[in-house]
């Protein structure tokens, strides 16, 4: 899933200041899981943000509502009646969601309440860890299901590099040397031969450095 | 046994400490209480196992929003005690009574004399 | 694969080889780089030149290089793979060769994490296994990473590689080594070596594999000035073995500096027994001016000649 961290209740009020009703938008999905932006969440930020402004002695007008996803259009058509009568939108899904929201209501102010971190998953209760860089050219099969292009600091396809000791990484001793767990699961695997292939340059076009990426099906387009 | 303790304190039951959420704290806020103590089992002791101590959690991490967001967490408090200790009650109604006059009444009750708030929620 | 390289000359011909480290400035004066090649000139066979090394903002290395030549000393440039994508790689090799370089370290660089720029964006387009395979290909194939023939004048750097025996997994360490012996290095500088035990253990594998026989190996070392020094180096850099002898006898001596110099010579006269071993890699950071000593005292003077 998507993991996102709300930005500091002080940033977002600074982008409404001038506001004197805005709608508080949460997301069902892969915030919701992550916990920062559900429709607790949102209810959460707008009775701080409402809390914030009366003792301002600038009281703020606050409506919620929880979409399913923020990031298919038929979700947002629904806000259409609460976005008419107010100055902002606040997105509390990630930045995908604020996109949509802005294209949709392209006249109103949409502003983020989040910062869009990562796609990862939850390793404990309460904490969320990077597991995929999104390049689009997976490699998985031959890293022995740890992916070193995001969980090496350099990305490196043929580590582990100079800087691996102890099985961490050199940049912290907090950060595990994904070469190392490569290395390890690997070996348990009997496939360390595989390791000694040299990996050629990745194609990074297929990655983000290609320019906005798009995924087509034409067997489930309609029209 | 009959108690004297603060003739300013209103109770609000919940069936578990561990059930105190968010909003409901920062509701009483909005609503208008001065402070708002949660009296939650003695740690250990909670008929949920952990009840009280995600109580503690969640009102540790409401006292920091409190502060990020002018209201002062020092209004909000969490204690352990159990259905057997009366005087320590009176005690800790007393001690946060205190406390709050010493902070002076919820600063929003200066606004909300000039503004009439709206209820928004719609979902 | 013949260069013009004069290090690829001596190793070859079988001779013990003596490398040294310049770190360029954090400035913009050549003034200090000449001054210590000057200094080197006549007890190395050829210099590195840092690539702003620990992501430290540092006169370029290419530069240095230019600076170092004009001297009469063989520069060895360090290219790393966390600055450059694939096309400024590529088009400052093909400056660096029309300079008159002919060595070329390929590695992947210290996390920007460590420098003065820790917000940087890193590259890291292709790494530094793929940089040496990409340049052998382009000397020996003539064509550039892309695959796109270079008509004419391709450089011909003699090409080498780091290898640190003190990081983990210690026994993918060897391998790792191969794979960039496979890509296309010729010659190996190691990290600095202060626990001799396990780089014995690393050159015994290293032997039990032939590596030694495809590959020129240098070891790596380093003088000491201090024992803080030693235990910053024991305690804070990650991939590093300092044992706690060497500490203590930094802290003992009643001059460290001589005492560091000392265990460096002693260092050197061991890493010369070890087989397999083709040169030493003499790593004086920020200590230049000790190592015409070191090399004197080491019996590695005066160096050999070649045409």
């Amino acid at each position: 899933m998507i993991i996102a961290q709300q930005k500091p209740i002080k940033d977002i009020a600074a982008m409404i200041a001038d506001c004197k009703k805005v709608l508080l938008v949460g997301c069902a999905g892969c915030v919701t899981v992550c916990l920062s932006g559900g429709e607790k969440e949102t209810e959460v930020l707008a009775s701080s943000l409402r809390i914030m402004r009366r003792l301002q002695g600038n009281p703020l007008e606050t409506v919620t509502y929880t979409a399913t996803r923020q990031c298919d259009p038929e979700y947002i058509e629904t806000l259409e009646n609460l976005v008419k009568d107010v100055d902002a939108v606040v997105s509390l899904a990630c930045g995908v969601g604020v996109q949509y929201l802005a294209e949709r209501f392209h006249d109103k102010w949409v502003v983020p309440a989040q910062n869009t971190m990562f796609v990862g998953g939850s390793t404990a209760h309460g904490v969320w860890e990077e597991r995929c860089g999104l390049c689009g050219d997976c490699i998985l099969h031959r890293t022995g299901g740890i992916c070193p292009i995001i969980r090496c600091s350099k990305s490196i396809l043929n580590g582990p590099c100079g800087g691996s000791q102890y099985g961490k990484c050199e940049i912290s001793k907090d950060v595990d040397c994904a070469w190392q767990l490569i290395y390890d699961r690997m070996k348990a695997l009997g496939k360390l031969d595989k390791l000694l292939e040299i990996q050629p340059p990745k194609d990074w076009s297929k990655s983000r450095d290609g320019g906005p990426r798009k995924a087509i099906r034409e067997d489930v387009m309609i029209g | 046994m009959r108690l004297q303790y603060s003739p300013n304190i209103r109770i609000v039951e919940m069936p578990c400490s561990g059930t105190i959420d968010h909003r409901v704290l920062l509701q009483a806020f909005e609503d208008g209480a001065d402070g708002v103590f949660v009296a939650g089992c003695m740690e250990g002791d909670c008929h949920f196992q952990k009840g009280n101590y995600r109580a503690k959690k969640r009102v540790n991490a409401v006292k920091k929003l409190l502060d990020e967001i002018g209201m002062g967490g020092e209004r909000l408090e969490m204690y352990n005690l159990s259905a057997a200790m009366g005087p320590r009650f009176a005690e800790i109604a007393n001690e946060m009574t205190e406390r709050i006059r010493r902070l002076g009444p919820n600063p929003l009750k200066k606004q909300s004399a000039e503004t009439t708030e709206k209820e928004g929620d719609v979902a | 694969m013949k260069t013009e390289s004069k290090l690829q000359k001596l190793l070859d011909s079988g001779h013990f080889a003596v490398t040294a480290e310049i770190g360029p400035p954090k400035h913009a004066s050549a003034h200090g780089i000449r001054h210590h090649a000057h200094m080197l000139k006549d007890y190395v066979d050829a210099t590195n030149i840092t690539d702003c090394q620990t992501a430290i903002v540092r006169l370029s290395s290419i530069a240095s290089a230019v600076h170092i030549l004009d001297c009469g000393l063989e520069p060895i440039v360090q290219m790393t793979c966390r600055d450059r994508n694939r096309i400024a790689i590529q088009s400052d090799l093909l400056g660096a060769y029309s300079l008159g370089v002919r060595n070329l370290l390929c590695l992947s660089g210290d996390h920007q994490k460590f420098g003065n720029e820790p917000s940087a964006k890193n590259v890291y387009d292709v790494d530094s296994i793929q940089l040496i395979y990409l340049m052998r290909r382009m000397r020996d194939e003539k064509m550039f990473f892309s695959g796109e023939p270079i008509k004419e004048h391709e450089p011909r750097f003699f090409i080498g590689a780091v290898a640190n025996p003190f990081a983990d997994p210690f026994e993918f360490r060897v391998a790792r080594l191969e794979k960039k012996v496979e890509a296309g290095a010729e010659f190996i500088q190691t990290q600095c070596i202060f626990d001799m035990e396990r780089f014995e253990r690393f050159m015994e594998m290293v032997r039990e594999r032939g590596i030694h026989e495809r590959v020129h190996i240098l070891a790596g070392v380093t003088p000491l000035k201090s024992w803080r020094a030693a235990k910053y180096l024991q305690t804070s850099v990650s991939g590093m073995i300092v044992p706690d002898d060497i500490v203590e006898r930094l802290k003992k001596a009643e001059d460290p500096k001589r005492e560091g110099i000392e265990i460096c010579i002693e260092q050197i006269k061991h890493i010369r027994n070890i087989p397999g071993v083709h040169g030493v890699h003499i790593m004086a950071i920020a200590w230049e001016e000790v190592v015409p000593e070191i090399v004197e005292r080491s019996g590695l003077f005066p160096r050999p000649k070649v045409e």
